[in-house]
């Protein structure tokens, strides 16, 4: 059984190893209509802007006065850096900084439209070497962090609204609802725990969030589901610590640190775009830093830091366009673009338009004759360019505000070949059940999926419960890692391998019972319920170009007989709905009312035993019957004796 | 029959009493419990956890006694004093002088000063052409230790000194001083060392401690009375004593579009600061960083000068210039240490140039200026290094030579090497590479001690007084710890700068320092600070009341009746 299962998880690391995320990875080729794209790399020099919150200083302010300062034999030891000044050296041939910008707008089968802002900055240097103290174009407080911290990659993401894959697709960057954070630490970190609550501790200051709230209560280390995405063959997962907060709310102080880490921050490119106002009154917004290291030349003989900055925003076509099927720029960010940020190397705009290649149904204004195609999401899409670095692009105006009308409502959407749900079922205030639907839509494949479910502790999983089944039948999963969960210490974390037969819906239940907590753990609104965080499938997916078995199609014949190798599966990661249960909820004045209770009970008790034992008994005269005391009164009055 | 009915109420009489008896024994016994058993039961379970703190340590430390000793060493030349006296010449003396700065606090500087004539060695180096070199040689010969300091007496016909300079002070712990001439110091021994001894005296005020910057170092304990404005406006330039700091580097660049700017910072850093940083890593640790920023614009809108063609900041208006940068400076997300932020800031083409004009409406030569315990700005003009035909945007290499000579000077400054003007008659050597001469970091090490140690214990005074004064405090094992370990270091500290060993007084103090921090600072301490008096009664009283109320009233009645008993007895035997 162990030997098994040994070999099912070495399967599982060389799929997952050999799968980068190929999101987004433009091989720009030449369409057959457009021109070429070329993108230029200006070697420049350049730097990032930092983030501050310190108050300022209140002071005098003086003059510096070089006094008897001396530097003559300091500069003597540097004659070259006098000599410097005034000459115009040629930047250096191979950058050591480069910054590109991207935004890539997707219009949406429903009338919405998705906005997808990549920034990259890279950093060429050894990401080994902890030492390291000289930004230029990389934002001082991460790499502070990277260095402190020994982080080998770093994942976050702030998430707002919930994505609808069925009516969307697959987004460029999934991302769950609040917030996300996973980080690999470098091998020579000895106390990975205290690292990481105190990176969370600095992150949370760093984003303005309540990422301290990560401890060791929602922190799992997957076995399987996050695999080290830049270079590096570190797959031990005690480096590994994973972490969600479905709660967390985002907003613009979220968004204004990040804009902050921008080298050209929202004064100029893209970034410009981005205010909070048109941003968070949207069905989805999404905002993410991704930092891991990467090749630097095709051998990887160097390595640079990227830092890739993300925001993904859904505007809703009745909220924001008045129920048209028509976008521009400014009616989506009440912006346009006047110029691209000049630290860029590149800076584009990518409409995809692989639906109406032609213009058939969506119209671009201004229009552009450049052309791309790329393989996003195992899909074969064309994009148009406009290349903010051309000045042309902003046209007579000088400004461009991009125009995207569609022109009917046909089409269809291409069903998601995987997309899941998860929902809590069962009643009562005891027992409950989680069921989790995996729909693999592909006509003829099955294809494995990783399903990872992390479970607070309050949440006690049954886990002889656990049932996978589908069309019906048992579905066995091939490798199952189980953590159960310790009460105020850790959560369960499952996860499974489990194959996704065609048009097939998987259907994963586990029991469980609600715990009781104490007072003092419940959260300041405990009527609202208690958020589960998503639970995450990682999979390959076999790709749309791959299952096209379509030979009408202009392609050269010798190239549709096998499956591309390269095309034929994609990675994807989805992310189900964070669930909410309600947890047996006591009245919060209970115990002061228990307190007077039981005092009140007790004070009885002890009062009535305490006049028992206290108290002395005496003989006592009976007294004189009411007639005879009327007798008595009588014969008083009279003067005879009493009776 | 009589009898038997006397025998009647007697023995009814006897049960009443007993009953009595027996009830004022139970409620006796019943109160007995409660106060034995319950009371105790009830302290116990509702105490704080309180560790041993030494209380009686820290308040003798309250009432600070600091003896500052330093070691002199006073060497005659040849020429200096003539054969007779030199015989007769005392091998030391000590000078003790007081300092009290207020009730609690009073200081004692104490130089132990050794007399002795120059060996043959010494007198070959005084034999140099020049006093820089004489230092040198000198140097090359005894290896001074910290905090001690040399003090050579030449010949009033030295040729080492120029003509209008008596006292040269070097670049390590060395000063030479030219003896006066034999007419002003007069014939005996002790005639020469009453005239040399206030021109000794001066000059290790110059490279000891002085009053004034052991004032200033104790301003955390004693509060410094409004003297003068320049002396406070000193005394508050230097950043407070603390174990790191952080040096940043900015390159402000407002204008990305025009300028291209490269700046060697690793190299300038290499070259200029790391020396005088190495020189000062006994006291603190620090690291350095940098970073770009664009689109950073000042806080004020400069002004057009159209007599210089150029642009201008006012003094009173470079209070306004940083904030809107600080917001884009970043704070350290890895440390707590003070930040020194040094900001070289480009301006954009359509500002340039632009200079900094004093109070006196004069244009700074250095363009530079600096905010106490913040950092220093500098502002780069690049305009004419554009040429003749300028297409934008320009590449342009920022000389690191002239940055750093700037923020050197302004590093040096904030980090309170003072440089305060020398008495008339005084010649101080050129810095050395480091930017740090050996006495300037003595005169430091001193004055950092001194306020580490006045630190430490208004922190631990403060300390005990507030866990004295709020019983709620749980004091953990570990605070009681870090309170003992910083009075040990304390009283090591105190004892070492008695004993003048300033290298092992600084290490002390700075150990006293961080425990007593890490004692004040530690989250436990705030645990159960604020549980309200009212609260706990709105709790205990359904409980205690009923039950306290029988007891009292019965204890009462015991007690009522034991006087009643009493005072009849008193009238039966009256």
């Amino acid at each position: 059984m162990a030997a098994h299962r040994r070999r099912c998880s070495v399967v599982l690391l060389s799929i997952f190893s050999l799968s980068l995320i190929n999101v987004a990875h433009s091989q720009e080729t030449t369409a057959p209509a457009g021109q070429y794209v070329s993108a230029s790399v200006d070697p420049q020099t350049e730097t990032a802007e930092k983030k501050a919150e310190q108050p300022a200083a209140e002071g005098r302010w003086e003059e510096t006065e070089v006094g008897n300062m001396d530097l003559g034999d300091a500069a003597t030891e540097t004659p070259d850096s006098l000599s410097h000044e005034n000459v115009f050296s040629p930047s250096v041939s191979e950058p050591k900084h480069d910054f590109r910008e991207e935004l890539v707008i997707r219009p949406l089968h429903s009338g919405d439209i998705y906005a997808s802002f990549q920034f990259r900055t890279l950093w060429k240097t050894n990401f080994r070497e902890n030492k390291v103290s000289h930004y230029r174009l990389f934002p001082k407080s991460l790499g502070q962090v990277i260095s402190k911290f020994s982080v080998r990659e770093l994942h976050i993401s702030f998430t707002q609204g919930y994505w609808r894959t069925m009516q969307w697709g697959q987004p460029y960057q999934p991302a769950p609802p609040g917030t996300e954070l996973w980080v690999w630490f470098q091998d020579s970190v000895t106390d990975v725990d205290g690292t990481w609550k105190k990176l969370t501790n600095v992150l949370s200051g760093i984003f303005c969030a309540s990422l301290n709230f990560i401890d060791s209560t929602n922190t799992v280390q997957p076995s399987a589901s996050f695999k080290p995405l830049g270079v590096g063959n570190a797959t031990d997962h005690r480096f590994l610590r994973y972490a969600t907060l479905p709660r967390e709310i985002v907003c613009t102080e979220n968004l204004t640190p990040w804009k902050k880490l921008l080298p050209c921050g929202s004064t100029a490119g893209l970034a410009v775009l981005l205010k909070s106002e048109k941003l968070f009154h949207s069905s989805f917004h999404s905002q993410a830093v991704h930092i891991r290291p990467i090749c630097h030349d095709w051998e990887c003989k160097a390595t640079s830091w990227e830092l890739r900055q993300t925001v993904n925003v859904v505007f809703d076509r009745h909220i924001s366009a008045q129920g048209k099927r028509e976008w521009s720029l400014f009616k989506m960010f009440s912006r346009t673009l006047t110029e691209a940020c000049p630290l860029a190397s590149s800076s584009k705009i990518y409409v995809d338009i692989t639906d109406s290649p032609q213009g058939e149904q969506l119209e671009l204004s201004p229009p552009t004759s450049l052309l791309s195609q790329a393989v996003a999401l195992g899909d074969r899409r064309t994009f148009s360019v406009y290349d903010l670095k051309q000045q042309s692009t902003f046209g007579m105006t000088h400004s461009l505000n991009l125009l995207i009308r569609w022109k009917s409502n046909e089409g269809d959407m291409l069903r998601p070949l995987l997309h899941a749900e998860r929902y809590v079922a069962g009643y009562g205030l005891h027992m409950g059940e989680i069921h989790t639907l995996m729909y693999n839509n592909h006509p003829y494949r099955s294809f494995p999926v990783l399903l990872l479910e992390s479970v607070p502790w309050y949440l006690r999983l049954y886990i002889h419960t656990l049932t996978v089944t589908s069309k019906g039948k048992d579905n066995k999963p091939s490798y199952i890692h189980y953590q159960p969960s310790k009460d105020r210490v850790r959560p369960h974390l499952l996860e499974m391998l489990i194959q996704l037969p065609p048009i097939s819906v998987t259907e994963v239940t586990v029991q469980f019972e609600r715990a009781l907590l104490k007072w003092t753990e419940y959260t300041p609104d405990p009527n609202h319920g208690f958020y589960v965080g998503s639970s995450v499938i990682s999979s390959l997916v076999p790709s749309i170009v791959a299952m096209d078995t379509n030979m009408t199609q202009e392609r050269p014949l010798f190239s549709s007989f096998f499956p591309n190798k390269e095309e034929s599966t994609y990675f994807t990661r989805v992310y189900t709905e964070p669930l909410l249960v309600n947890l047996p909820t006591p009245d919060f004045s209970m115990p002061y009312n228990v307190i007077c209770l039981t005092c009140t009970v007790v004070a009885v008790g002890y009062g009535s035993l305490y006049n028992l034992l206290t108290r002395s008994f005496q003989v006592e005269e009976p007294s004189p019957g009411l007639a005879k005391r009327i007798a008595n009164v009588i014969r008083k009055m009279r003067g005879v004796p009493p009776l | 029959m009589v009898h038997k009915l006397c025998l009647k109420t007697f023995s009814l009489l006897f049960v009443c009493l007993s009953e009595r008896r027996r009830g004022q024994i139970a409620a006796l016994s019943i109160a007995a419990v409660v106060i034995i058993v319950g009371v105790p039961l009830w302290w116990r379970t509702t105490e704080t956890y309180r560790a041993w703190l030494p209380v009686s340590q820290i308040n003798a430390l309250s009432n600070l006694q600091l003896q500052l000793s330093a070691d002199v060493e006073v060497v005659f030349a040849r020429g200096t004093v003539t054969p007779e006296q030199q015989k007769k010449v005392p091998v030391t003396q000590t000078w003790d002088e007081k300092h009290a700065v207020n009730e609690d606090t009073s200081l004692n500087y104490r130089y132990e000063v050794k007399y002795r004539t120059a060996t043959v060695m010494e007198e070959d180096a005084l034999n140099q052409p020049t006093a820089a070199a004489a230092d040198l040689s000198l140097h090359t010969l005894s290896e001074s230790w910290c905090g001690s300091l040399g003090v050579y007496v030449i010949p009033e016909s030295s040729s080492l000194l120029p003509e209008d300079v008596d006292v040269y002070i070097g670049q390590r712990r060395t000063a030479l001083l030219r003896i006066g001439s034999q007419v002003k110091v007069g014939r005996t021994l002790e005639q020469l060392l009453t005239h040399l001894k206030p021109r000794l005296k001066q000059v290790l005020q110059v490279m000891s401690f002085s009053r004034t910057d052991i004032t200033a170092a104790l301003s955390d304990r004693v509060r410094v009375s409004p003297g003068n404005q320049e002396s406070i406006a000193d005394s508050m330039r230097a950043f407070k004593s603390s174990p790191g700091y952080e040096i940043t580097f900015s390159l402000l660049n407002p204008d990305p579009k025009s300028h291209r700017l490269h700046w060697d910072i690793e190299g300038g850093v290499e070259t200029y600061i790391q020396p005088l940083l190495t020189k000062l890593a006994p006291l603190a640790n620090f690291s350095i960083d940098s970073q770009i920023l664009y689109y950073a614009m000042l806080g004020v809108n400069p002004r057009f000068d159209s007599s210089s063609s150029a642009y201008t900041l006012n003094a009173d208006s470079l209070a306004h210039v940083i904030n809107p940068v600080e917001a884009r400076l970043g704070s350290n997300a890895a440390s707590s240490n003070p930040v020194l932020n040094f900001l070289l800031y480009v301006p954009d083409a359509q500002h340039s140039p632009l200079h900094i004009h004093n109070y006196n409406k004069q244009e700074v030569p250095t363009n530079a200026f600096h905010s106490p315990r913040w950092g220093g700005i500098m502002i780069y003009n690049v305009d004419d290094l554009y040429g003749p035909e300028v297409t934008f945007p320009v590449d342009i290499d920022i000389s690191m030579a002239r940055v750093m000579g700037v923020f050197l000077a302004q590093l040096r400054l904030l980090l309170g090497v003072q440089s305060s003007t020398p008495p008339p008659g005084f010649m101080v050597a050129p810095c050395s590479s480091a930017g740090l001469a050996d006495w300037e970091l003595d005169r430091l090490m001193w004055s950092r001690s001194v306020e580490n140690i006045a630190t430490a214990t208004t922190t631990i005074t403060s300390l005990a007084q507030l866990l004295d004064q709020i019983g709620n405090i749980v004091i953990n094992d570990n605070i009681a710890e870090q309170v003992s370990s910083a009075v040990t270091s304390l009283q090591l500290a105190v004892a070492e700068l008695e004993a003048g060993n300033l290298g092992f007084a600084l290490q002390y103090s700075k150990e006293a320092f961080s425990a007593s921090e890490r004692a004040f600072f530690d989250p436990s301490l705030l645990h159960l600070l604020y549980f309200p008096d009212d609260q706990k009664f709105a709790i205990y009283i359904p409980l205690f009341l009923p039950m306290c109320v029988p007891i009292l009233l019965s204890l009462l009645k015991i007690l009522t009746e034991l006087r009643q008993r009493r005072r009849d007895k008193k009238a039966k035997n009256a």
